[in-house]
Parts: C-alpha cells; sequence; structure tokens
C-alpha cells in the first residue's frame, strides 16, 4: 500500500484471471467452463443457490483443492503450474475466512490472529502483540487477552475470523458466507466492514454468499453459478443481474422468487462442501 | 526555546525509525517518512509518545506524510498508540495529513482499544484451593448422579420404557466385545507367556518346573486377565466414548437431544454402560483361555513341560471360586471405565482440544480407578483368606 488513494470500487486491473476451469470431487464434475476476471481492489460476488459449488471454487481459487481443468492466475501468475514453495508463498498473500470462522479453539482469539504473525514473520513478541490487538480493534473486538474462541458469538467468531484473516495484511481475502446467521444490523455493519477494510487496506475481496441484501450493498462485480448447467450463467455486478431476464434462476434467485415451471425435484446440497 | 523545533536534548528522543517530530506554530507537526513495513520500521517505545504529548501541551498534533512511502498497519499501530496517549488531555490529533486509506482504517477502531482490558485475574493460593474443593465436590456429586441414573435407568429398563434404541446398544456390544477381541487376545497371550517365563526363572531353581502351570493357571484367572483386559479396554473403549460424546457435545448434538427431550442418559449412556457390562466378562473369560494358552506354548515349547502335565496341573490349581472372582471384578472394571468415559465426554468443554482433554482424562482416570480397585478387590480377598 501506498500513501496514494486506494480506489472505491475495482481498478480494472484483473488480480485474478480464471479461464476454462473445471473442478469437482473424484470424477463428479461440479462446475466447468468458469472463466471470469476479478479486478484488483473490487468487491465480487460468487453467487449461486445452495450447492452449485461456490464453496468448492473459493476452495480452488484458494490452493485447496486442484481443478480438473482450465487455469487460475493471480496477478499474471499461473497459480497451479507454480511449484509448491510458490503456492505457499502466493497463498500467504490471500487471507480467507472460512463460514464458521474456523478459529483454533484450543488458543486464545488474540493468538488466533498472532499464529499467521509467529509463524511467516521475524518480528518480536510484542510488535506481534500490537499487531493482533490492531487487528481485533480494526474488526471492532475489543476483548480480554484471555478469551476463547467458545466464549464468542457467531458473529463474533466471524470477526475474528476477518482480523486473523488480515493478520499479514493480505492482498486478497476470501471470505465464505460472511453474514450468514447474522441478524441484520450485524449483517450490515460486517458489510460496511469490508467496504472499509477494502477502501482502507485496499485489498481485493472475493465473497461466496447468497444473502441479497449484502450482495446488492457492496458487490462491484460477481459470477452466478448454476447447479443445473454446472458452469457460470450470468455476470455482472450484482444490481445488474437484478435486471436480468435471459435466465429464470438468476431472476428467481435475485428477487426471491420460487422457479416456474417447479423443475424436477433436487437434492439439497451442501453449499459448503 | 527555538519555536521551531525542540530544545536539543529532546530533538533526538522526538524522533524514531522513520518519523520526526518538529513543533510549528505551537503545535507539534509529526513528520512521516520511508517504508512504514512491520519487521522494517520497528516498534517504538511507549515512553515516546508520552513525550509528544507533552510538548505538543494543548495545541494538538498533526501529521506530515509527504515523504512517506509505502505502509502497512505498523503505521496504524503508531497513530494509535500516539492516540491513546492524547488520551485523557484536551489535545487534539489532527490527522487531515495521513493518508486517506489510513483514516478510514483508523475510524473502525474505537479510541479504548490496543490496550488489553482485562489481565487475567489472578487467583490466591487459598482462592485456587477453594475453587479445587468445591470443583472436586461438583464432580463428585455429578458423578454420583450419572450412577444413580443408571440404576433406576436398570428399574425402567425392565418395565421396557427406556428411550434406548436397540440397534445402539448392539453397536455398542459390537465396538466393545468383538471389535475388541484381536487386541485382547495379543495382550493376554503375551502375558501369559511372559507370566510363564518369570515363573520358570524361579521354579527352576527348586526343580518345580511344573508349578510354572499353576502360577500361569491363577495368575491370569484371578488377578492378569481382568486387570490387562480392563487397561486394555480403558485405553480403547474409555477413551473412545470421551471423545465420541465430547464431539457430539461440540457439534450441539448433545443440546438437539437435550431439546426434543430424549434423556442423554437413556440415549448415549446407558448403552455404553450395559455393553461393557456384558462384554467385560465375557472377554474376561475369552482373555483367560488364551492368557493360558500362551503361558502353554512358552511352557510346552521352551521350558521343556509335557503338554498333558501342563492341562493337568493348571485343572488342579484353578478353582471355581477364581473364576468367580475374576467375573466380579471384570464387571466392576467394566461399569467403572463406561462411566468415566461417559463422564468424561459429558463433562468436556466445545472445542478441539476438548475432545483430546476428555480422552486422556478418560484413559487415565479409568486406569489409575481399575487398578485402585484392583488393590481393593486383593485386600478384601486377603482379608476373607479367598
Amino acid at each position: 500500500m501506498t500513501a496514494t488513494e486506494t480506489g472505491a470500487t475495482g481498478t480494472g486491473v484483473p488480480k485474478f484471471r480464471i479461464e476454462g476451469l473445471a473442478f469437482g470431487y473424484g470424477d463428479a464434475i461440479v462446475q466447468h467452463d468458469v472463466s471470469f476476471d476479478v479486478d484488483d481492489k473490487s468487491i465480487f460476488a460468487i453467487m449461486g443457490g445452495s450447492g452449485c459449488g461456490k464453496s468448492t471454487l473459493m476452495k480452488t481459487m484458494i490452493g485447496l483443492l486442484e481443478p480438473m481443468a482450465g487455469s487460475i492466475h493471480v496477478d499474471d501468475e499461473d497459480y497451479w503450474r507454480a511449484t509448491e514453495e510458490r503456492r505457499a508463498e502466493i497463498g500467504r498473500r490471500f487471507g480467507v475466512v472460512f463460514q464458521s470462522g474456523a478459529l483454533w479453539s484450543s488458543m486464545t482469539a488474540e493468538d488466533n490472529v498472532a499464529l499467521p504473525l509467529r509463524m511467516f514473520t521475524r518480528l518480536n513478541d510484542a510488535m506481534i502483540k500490537d499487531l493482533a490487538r490492531l487487528k481485533l480493534s480494526l474488526v471492532g473486538l475489543d476483548m480480554a487477552p484471555s478469551t476463547m474462541p467458545s466464549e464468542l458469538s457467531g458473529g463474533m467468531r466471524r470477526r475474528v475470523g476477518i482480523a486473523r484473516a488480515l493478520s499479514l495484511d493480505p492482498g486478497v481475502l476470501f471470505l465464505d458466507e460472511p453474514s450468514a446467521g447474522l441478524d441484520p444490523i450485524a449483517a450490515k455493519r460486517l458489510d460496511d466492514l469490508i467496504v472499509e477494510l477494502r477502501n482502507g487496506f485496499g485489498v481485493t475481496v472475493i465473497m461466496v454468499s447468497h444473502e441479497l441484501p449484502s450482495l446488492l450493498g457492496i458487490c462491484d462485480d460477481g459470477i452466478f453459478l448454476d447447479a443445473e448447467s454446472k458452469t457460470v450463467i450470468a455476470r455482472g455486478s450484482p444490481k445488474s443481474m437484478l435486471e436480468d431476464k435471459q435466465h429464470p434462476v438468476v431472476r428467481a434467485f435475485m428477487h426471491r422468487e420460487r422457479l416456474a415451471p417447479e423443475p424436477h425435484h433436487r437434492s439439497i446440497g451442501d453449499g459448503n462442501r | 526555546m527555538d519555536d521551531n523545533s525542540f530544545p536539543a536534548d529532546q530533538h533526538k528522543a522526538l524522533a524514531g525509525s522513520g518519523w520526526s517530530a518538529r513543533v510549528d506554530q505551537g503545535k507539534v507537526v509529526v513528520s512521516l517518512f520511508g517504508d512504514w513495513i512491520a519487521g522494517i520500521s520497528g516498534r517504538s517505545d511507549p515512553g515516546t509518545f508520552k513525550k509528544i504529548v507533552e510538548a505538543a501541551g494543548d495545541q494538538g498534533i498533526s501529521f506530515d506524510c509527504g515523504q512517506l512511502g509505502h505502509w502497512d498497519s505498523s503505521l496504524l499501530i503508531f497513530i494509535t498508540a500516539l492516540r491513546q496517549a492524547a488520551r485523557g488531555s484536551d489535545l487534539s490529533i489532527d490527522g487531515t495529513g495521513l493518508p486517506r486509506p489510513a483514516v478510514r482504517l483508523l475510524a473502525l477502531i474505537p479510541d479504548v482499544s490496543l490496550s488489553a482490558t482485562s489481565a487475567l485475574a489472578k487467583n490466591t493460593l487459598v482462592a485456587r484451593v477453594g475453587q479445587a474443593v468445591i470443583d472436586s465436590w461438583n464432580e463428585a456429586v455429578a458423578v454420583t448422579t450419572l450412577i444413580g441414573d443408571t440404576v433406576l435407568s436398570v428399574g425402567v429398563a425392565a418395565r421396557g420404557r427406556l428411550r434406548m434404541r436397540g440397534g445402539d446398544l448392539l453397536m455398542c456390544v459390537y465396538d466393545a466385545g468383538v471389535a475388541a477381541l484381536p487386541i485382547v487376545t495379543i495382550v493376554n497371550v503375551l502375558v501369559g507367556g511372559i507370566v510363564a517365563f518369570v515363573g520358570a526363572v524361579q521354579l527352576r531353581r527348586f526343580g518345580a518346573d511344573i508349578f510354572i502351570a499353576d502360577l500361569v493357571g491363577v495368575a491370569m484367572v484371578r488377578e492378569m486377565t481382568a486387570l490387562m483386559t480392563a487397561i486394555v479396554m480403558s485405553g480403547r473403549t474409555g477413551g473412545a466414548y470421551a471423545a465420541e460424546i465430547s464431539t457430539m457435545l461440540g457439534n450441539e448434538e448433545i443440546d438437539a437431544l437435550k431439546a426434543i427431550g430424549i434423556p442423554i442418559h437413556d440415549y448415549l449412556v446407558l448403552p455404553r454402560i450395559l455393553a461393557l457390562t456384558f462384554t467385560m466378562p465375557l472377554l474376561y473369560l475369552y482373555g483367560c483361555a488364551v492368557g493360558i494358552f500362551g503361558g502353554f506354548m512358552v511352557s510346552v515349547s521352551m521350558l521343556n513341560l509335557s503338554p498333558e502335565a501342563f492341562i493337568d496341573e493348571t485343572r488342579a490349581s484353578v478353582e471355581g471360586g477364581q473364576i468367580l472372582f475374576g467375573l466380579m471384578k471384570s464387571v466392576t472394571f467394566g461399569v467403572l471405565i463406561a462411566i468415566v468415559g461417559c463422564r468424561s465426554g459429558l463433562s468436556a468443554g466445545r472445542g478441539a482440544a476438548d475432545v483430546g482433554r476428555a480422552a486422556t482424562t478418560a484413559v487415565v482416570v479409568a486406569i489409575v480407578g481399575v487398578i485402585a480397585v484392583d488393590a481393593v478387590f486383593a485386600v478384601c480377598a486377603n482379608a476373607l483368606n479367598f
């Protein structure tokens, strides 16, 4: 980051370039022919119904699941063609917030934030503590150093998860269902926080979500994954998708409508495989 | 004092890595320069911030970032620490000179943050001892309640009104019985063989080799099989019960059971206690047989005892009363291991580390408990001349 301003929306320079991506588990393809760009410093939404593969796409982008085909370029570097060491190096520029927070329950909230700093920097202990407390206070938490994750509410755990993801000042922040299960006020506060963190730190935010108020409120760009055709069926900002007349699924999703005519019954998928 | 700078002795103190402070028309202007990257820029001494605030009096502090290069969170820490040092005075901090992204991030930080709001309460020795006594009492009450519930459940079960699934009970019996046979076999065969070897060392000196059969038979039936099987089952099944139940606790599965009114005791605890109570005596009988077989193999193949002599001597030495004594012990151990395992699981916390702690507690307490109860049995048997 420099002293210059960070733009309020994306810069137009692609941070991620995804081309012809196919991914899944074993032989089962979850999505194929997925291509899109994520602009630097934008807030990008991965949308779609439950079980369409949103979280799986995120796992592929952060290096947890190797794609079956296609490529992911991060800052013009082919992520999956890079060596494992190089991927780990690139991965350290990613901050990831899992849906449940995924906090390490055996350590305090502050230690959760401090651990990446202890593992990947040579900072002294006092500086690490200062940074951990700074990140916690940035997400609006001011807690006793001994507070354990089990003592926190769902919303607070999510915030500690964000603080932990920010610990190494990442270039990209991945959020899996950040506001799911939060009350509307807490969800709005979290949305505002995401925008402020993007504007302040200049991070690119990629969020998996199906919370319409969040999607419409803060996302600059996005894609819509379809579970039926197993590929991307719409691109653009969530607001622009409100006007989508081409795809009944997108229209039903964006307007909380029932799909008509009712498609054949699909099993309720696990949206976070 | 020169209006545009601090006195010479202060000037040195009011500059640090990446920053310097000067007085400009009564106001303190903090100039930030170079790159502010954690690990490169270093950490300013907390006393420095007080000095800047004191120098500013009530005139305010502003920033000059004309020479500022790249920056990260370390810059925010510096500004926040300065803001904190100024807290409590009327001093205003003018952030307009700071990079706008930093101002936005600083706006997210409440003034009171970056401080350890409450340190860990330091308990006195008396308080710790008192708490330990209270915890022990509460634990004793909980264990007694669990035992009481189990006894009452047996009555309910007799009337056929227990909310326990037969399939669960069978699965528990399988896990604590058939699935445990390989390890029970290995341990008891080896212990039987070891007892034969140990006996041979002494008995041969007196030409009493044949009594190796007596030693193996009595030791295995009366003591070793029940004890070794219980220790194996403490580690294998008691630990598994604790881990399973504490994981269920963490996943809110126990809350879900309670919420729909299923008694935890009937549904989770009783099948496990019944399973171990039922399988332990069977494992004991099986363990006795394979243990004596282990002693037999060692005696016949390595200690030159004839098979007929070993079998005859074993028959003569092992009495029904000793088998009954072993059975009583194995039933007691089974109940103990199951109760300890279930209780450790139910009293665990909800984190991943708590699962490990619950399993460890279950295994350690069960093994120590089994040995202690075995000692009580030995004392009682001695007192009764059995």
